[in-house]
């Protein structure tokens, strides 16, 4: 299957559609740094991993191929629903380049300049969570 | 006051850049990449590096890693649950975050307390 890009999805989307997920990204970074500093940064750390705006982003992906179906004369509700479902099992898949991330951040981040290792941690992520899924689509 | 206004804004903003890459790509599957992005730690990570030292970055770097495994284990239990039953998204994903909450707590009291 071809990786393709669509814009199409950019007018598709309500301006509050990407308030809420500015809203609610802005808020668990607020909210990490908070619990980190009042119950230390062990505690703190795993909200660097909270799917905090993962709710917005699969109803939007319901909602939009819903629309699209039913501007087609179709029922969509199911197909948005499958649509949903595929895209949170891509992000099962990119979980393990997340951990990837935080395991290069960890190991890294006291030896190295801090942009060095952000970016080298990004670039794990990436090339892991894209490797993983090429497999998955192969097997 | 200002940190916590920059921890927003810079926040929101990284989340909402990998949100909008998901969205234009294709395949869905492909796109659900993006929706485990480290967008959130990104944007604390050199901010907490300048305030609070890389030894505080690197703690909260390894409980991330605890995080990142109820991660797959709530992105798998909402792509499972979507796939099997009729229910909406809104409801499977906000009823899975106890799941979350569950095994990333779990992992630390097992692992890193």
């Amino acid at each position: 299957m071809q990786i393709k890009v669509d814009p199409s999805v950019i007018r598709q989307t309500k301006w509050y559609e990407y308030a809420v997920r500015f809203l609610f990204g802005g808020l668990i970074t607020v909210a990490a740094g908070i619990i980190a500093k009042r119950f230390g940064p062990d505690i703190g750390g795993l909200f660097l991993a909270f799917p905090a705006i993962f709710p917005a982003s699969a109803t939007l992906i319901e909602k939009h191929e819903k629309q699209k179906k039913e501007e087609e004369g179709l029922q969509g509700t199911q197909r948005g629903r499958e649509a949903a479902s595929v895209d949170a099992a891509g992000s099962a898949m990119g979980s393990v380049g997340l951990l990837v991330f935080a395991s290069t951040a960890w190991q890294f981040v006291p030896r190295f300049s801090t942009w060095i290792v952000l970016m080298g941690a990004t670039v794990a992520w990436i090339t892991v969570s894209v490797l993983i899924w090429h497999v998955r689509k192969r097997v | 006051m200002s940190q916590i206004l920059i921890r927003f804004l810079v926040g929101g903003a990284v989340v909402s850049a990998f949100a909008i890459i998901g969205d234009l790509l294709k395949p869905k599957s492909f796109a659900g990449l993006f929706g485990a992005a480290p967008s959130v730690a990104l944007a604390t990570l050199g901010l907490t590096i300048a305030t609070e030292g890389a030894s505080y970055a690197a703690i909260e770097s390894r409980s991330m890693i605890a995080g990142a495994i109820a991660f797959m284990a709530f992105a798998s239990c909402v792509s499972w649950v979507m796939m099997r039953y009729k229910v909406s998204a809104l409801l499977v994903t906000i009823c899975s975050i106890p799941l979350w909450f569950g095994i990333a707590f779990g992992l630390w009291y097992i692992w890193l307390k």
